[in-house]
C-alpha cells in the first residue's frame, strides 16, 4: 500500500505520493490515512467539466485523473481576457478548496506541460510562443512513458529543449515514435483529439401554434399535451422532474414564464397539471400566445416503483409528497415547514422549521414547555417573590393581577456564550406558576438572585400551558 | 297534487326508511368513532366517541391565551389518537406562536407533524380542505380566527368524503367576540377551559385540570365535565377526587359531581 496523494501539509511532514504506508506511518506516529477512491475523484472531476461546460465555455474535456482542458477560442473575452478568466477560475476552485494552477496555449500538449510543470499559477502563451515556454520544462511535461523516460535519464537529456534540438530519426530510433508524436502535438504540428464532455440538456416538451391562442381553455389544453409528451420523455429516461419551467412565448415577443417545484421527484402527469393549474391564471396572453415550452430543470433518477395496492389489508402508500406540493403552490414553499430541534437550552432558539419530509431530531421531554410561546418574552409588573429561588407570589401582566397559588421550580438556564458574548454570564430562572384560577404561565427571573452580573432580577412572561 | 292530498300511511313508512337509509349512507365511513376511553364523556356523545369522518370545532373558554392554550392541547390529543400507528397530522397556523416541543408532550412528535402557515383565513380554509381531500392524513387541525356557514359546510363535506378528521380551533380574536357564536356546519362544538387543578401535599404542581364543555353536538345534548389534561398519549383523565373536601370545594366541583 502506497501514498496516492498528499496535500501540502503532508508533504510538509515529509510524506510525499507513492511512498509506503508503513514508512509514512513510522515518519509520523497517529497518522489518519483514508483509502483513495479513485471513482469518486473522477466523478467529480467530471462534474467539474460538466460545470466549466455550462459556464466558462462550450468545449470543456476530462485530461487524465486530474487536470481539465478548457477551449478558449472565443470565450475568453467574455471574461475580460485569457488572465482575468484565469484568475476568476482560480478563485472559483479555491472557494471549492483546490489548489489549481492553470495554463492557456495554443497547443494543448503546451497547455498540460506548462500547467503542470511550469513556474506561476498561472501561465499564458502566445500563439507561436510554445517552443519557447516548453523549452525549459523537465522531459516529463511531454507525457512520455516509463521507458522513453528512463532512456531519456541514460543519454542525459534533461528538459524539452535538448530533445527538439535533436534530429528526429535518431529520436524517434532511439525512443519510440511516440516522442515525435508528443513533441508535434506540444508545438501544434501535428492535431490532437479533444473529447469533450456534453451537459445534458434538461428534458423538455415544446408546442408551437398556428393561432395564437388567448382563452384559458385553451391554454388548458395545451398544458395538458405538454405535460402528456413530456412525462412520456421523463418515464422513457428513467427521471422525474423536481422543478418545472413552463415559458409562454406570446406574439408581441415577450415571455411569461411559471415555475413549480416538487418536494418529491414526480412525472404525474395529473399531479403536474394540478400544480401547473393553480398558476395558469398568472399568465397573461396579451395579445395572444404562439408557442408554449415545458423545461424540466431539475430531474432526479425515479425508477419505477411497486406501490402496495391495499388489498392485502394494509394502508396504501401515502402520497404526502403530492399534498406538501399542492400547499405549496398555494401558499409558498418557506410556509410548509416541519418544526425539528435545535440543541439548545434557550426556548426560543430550540426550534428549527425544516422542509417537510426531511429527518429531524426531538426535543428532550425532562422539562415542562408552554404551549404558546411569546414572540419576545414580555415583562411583568408588581412581582413579589423572595430571593435567591423562590418563584413569585402574585405579579401583574397585561394590565391583570395574578396570585400564585402553586409553582414548579425553578429550571435555570445559562446564555449562550458561544453565540453571543453579551449572554457569557446571563442566567435566567423559569418558574411555572399556576394562579388562583388555574391559568398556568411560564415566568422567568432574569439573574440567579446571587450575582448581579447574571441579570438585573427583573421578572418576564414567556409563555402560557394549558 | 294537491296539498291535502291524503298520503298513504304506508307510503309515509316507506319515505322514512329511505331518508333513513339515505342518511345511513351519508354516514357511510362516518359511521366509525374515536372514543376518550372515558365513560363518562363517551357515554354522552352520539355514536359513543368523536365521529372521525367529521368536522369539530373547539374554542378556548374565554379571551384568555390559557384557555387557547388549553384548547390547542386538547385538538393535539385527539389528532395524536386518531391513528394508532402515527400518521400524519397537518397543522394550519394562524399566528407564530405556537410551541412546538409542547406538542411533542401531548402525543404529536414533530415527525408526524407538518405545518402549514397562513397569512388570512381564506388561505387556511383552502389549506385545510386540501388536506381533507387528501385522504391520507390522520387528521387535520387548523387555527382559524373567521369561518361562516358555508365555509364549515365545505370542510365538514370533505371530512365526510375522505373520512379524515378535522379540528377547527376557533381563536378569540382581539376584539373579544366568542368564535363559537356564529353557526357552524361542525358536528361537535367545544369549549375549553382551564380551573384549579387538584391541591398536592407538597408544593409543586398537579397535573392541570380543564373545564371541557360540548357545547353542541349534533344528534345529542350539550355537556360539561371537569377533566384532568391530556397526558404523553394524547389521553385526558378522569380527576381523582379526595373523598373528604369541604362543602366550598364541593360547589367548586359541582360539574364534576354530575358526571358520578
Amino acid at each position: 500500500m502506497a501514498i496516492a496523494a498528499a496535500c501540502p501539509l503532508a508533504r510538509a511532514l515529509g510524506l510525499y505520493p507513492a511512498m509506503a504506508i508503513t514508512q509514512a506511518r513510522a515518519l509520523v506516529p497517529g497518522l489518519d490515512i483514508r483509502p483513495a477512491e479513485p471513482e469518486a475523484d473522477a466523478a467529480l472531476l467530471t462534474g467539474l467539466a460538466l460545470f466549466a461546460a455550462r459556464r466558462w465555455t462550450p468545449r470543456a474535456a476530462v485530461c487524465g485523473t486530474d487536470g481539465l482542458w478548457l477551449d478558449l477560442a472565443g470565450v475568453a473575452h467574455l471574461f475580460g481576457g485569457e488572465r482575468a478568466m484565469c484568475e476568476r477560475i482560480l478563485r472559483f476552485c479555491s472557494r471549492l478548496g483546490f489548489d489549481a494552477r492553470i495554463a492557456a496555449a495554443g497547443t494543448t500538449g503546451a497547455a498540460h506541460a506548462l500547467a503542470r510543470f511550469g513556474e506561476d499559477r498561472i501561465s499564458l502563451c502566445g500563439t507561436g510562443d510554445e517552443a519557447g515556454a516548453i523549452a525549459p520544462l523537465p522531459l516529463a511535461a511531454l507525457r512520455l512513458d516509463d521507458a522513453a523516460l528512463g532512456a531519456a535519464r541514460r543519454f542525459g537529456i534533461e528538459n524539452v529543449g535538448e530533445l527538439m534540438g535533436m534530429p528526429r530519426g535518431p529520436l524517434a530510433r532511439r525512443f519510440g515514435k511516440d516522442l515525435l508524436v508528443r513533441i508535434d502535438q506540444a508545438l501544434g504540428r501535428a492535431g490532437e483529439p479533444f473529447d469533450p464532455v456534453v451537459p445534458e440538456a434538461p428534458p423538455r416538451a415544446t408546442l408551437r401554434l398556428l393561432e395564437p391562442i388567448v382563452s384559458a381553455e385553451a391554454i388548458g389544453q395545451m398544458l395538458a399535451d405538454l405535460i402528456a409528451t413530456l412525462a412520456a420523455r421523463l418515464q422513457r429516461q428513467g427521471i422525474a422532474a423536481r422543478r418545472l419551467v413552463l415559458v409562454c412565448e406570446r406574439v408581441d415577443g415577450r415571455e411569461q414564464r411559471l415555475a413549480i417545484g416538487t418536494a418529491r421527484a414526480s412525472r404525474d402527469p395529473k399531479h403536474l397539471l394540478h400544480l401547473l393549474g393553480m398558476k395558469v391564471e398568472a399568465i397573461e396572453p396579451g395579445f395572444g400566445i404562439e408557442a408554449m415550452h415545458l423545461v424540466a430543470e431539475r430531474c432526479e433518477p425515479l425508477p419505477a416503483r411497486q406501490i402496495g395496492s391495499g388489498v392485502a389489508g394494509g394502508t396504501p402508500a401515502s402520497d404526502l409528497p403530492q399534498l406538501i406540493d399542492r400547499i405549496v403552490g398555494r401558499i409558498g414553499s418557506p410556509r410548509v415547514f416541519r418544526c425539528g430541534a435545535v440543541e439548545s437550552d434557550v426556548p426560543e432558539r430550540s426550534v428549527r422549521r425544516v422542509a417537510p419530509l426531511e429527518p429531524i431530531a426531538e426535543w428532550p421531554r425532562l422539562w415542562p414547555r408552554p404551549v404558546r410561546l411569546l414572540a419576545r418574552p414580555e415583562p411583568v409588573d408588581q412581582v413579589i417573590a423572595e430571593l435567591p429561588d423562590q418563584p413569585p407570589l402574585r405579579f401583574s401582566w397585561r394590565g391583570q393581577m395574578h396570585r400564585v397559588r402553586k409553582a414548579d421550580g425553578p429550571e435555570r438556564i445559562y446564555g449562550e456564550w458561544w453565540k453571543r458574548t453579551a449572554e457569557a454570564a446571563a442566567v435566567r430562572d423559569y418558574f411555572q406558576v399556576e394562579d388562583d384560577h388555574g391559568a398556568r404561565f411560564w415566568l422567568f427571573r432574569s439573574g440567579d438572585g446571587v450575582d448581579r452580573r447574571t441579570g438585573d432580577l427583573s421578572w418576564y412572561m414567556h409563555g402560557v400551558f394549558a | 297534487m294537491q296539498a291535502t292530498s291524503p298520503i298513504p300511511a304506508s307510503g309515509l313508512d316507506a319515505l322514512r326508511a329511505e331518508v333513513r337509509a339515505i342518511e345511513a349512507s351519508r354516514r357511510g365511513a362516518g359511521s366509525k368513532t374515536l372514543p376518550f376511553g372515558i365513560d363518562p364523556i363517551d357515554r354522552k356523545l352520539a355514536g359513543g366517541g368523536l365521529a372521525t369522518a367529521a368536522l369539530h370545532e373547539l374554542a378556548g373558554n374565554s379571551n384568555s391565551l390559557n384557555d387557547d392554550a388549553a384548547a390547542t392541547l386538547f385538538a393535539a390529543g385527539v389528532a395524536a389518537r386518531t391513528q394508532s400507528n402515527g400518521g400524519t397530522v397537518l397543522w394550519v397556523l394562524r399566528r407564530r406562536d405556537l410551541f412546538a416541543p409542547a406538542l411533542a408532550r401531548a402525543g404529536l412528535p414533530p415527525n408526524r407533524l407538518i405545518y402549514a402557515e397562513c397569512a388570512r383565513d381564506e388561505d387556511a380554509l383552502a389549506v385545510i380542505e386540501e388536506g381533507l381531500r387528501h385522504g391520507g392524513l390522520a387528521a387535520v387541525v387548523g387555527e382559524v380566527g373567521r369561518a361562516g356557514m358555508t365555509a364549515t359546510r365545505r370542510l365538514q363535506l370533505a371530512a365526510e368524503d375522505s373520512a379524515t378528521m378535522a379540528l377547527v380551533l376557533r381563536r378569540w380574536r382581539r376584539g373579544g367576540d366568542d368564535p363559537l357564536a356564529a353557526p357552524s356546519a361542525a358536528a361537535t362544538r367545544w369549549r375549553i377551559g382551564c380551573v384549579p387543578s387538584l391541591e398536592l401535599p407538597t408544593s409543586g404542581i398537579a397535573r392541570p385540570r380543564w373545564r371541557i364543555e360540548l357545547a353542541r353536538q349534533r344528534g345529542g345534548q350539550p355537556h360539561h365535565w371537569i377533566m384532568e389534561g391530556i397526558d404523553e398519549a394524547g389521553r385526558l383523565a378522569l380527576p381523582a377526587e379526595p373523598a373528604h373536601r369541604s362543602a366550598a370545594a364541593d360547589r367548586r366541583h359541582g360539574a364534576a359531581r354530575q358526571v358520578a
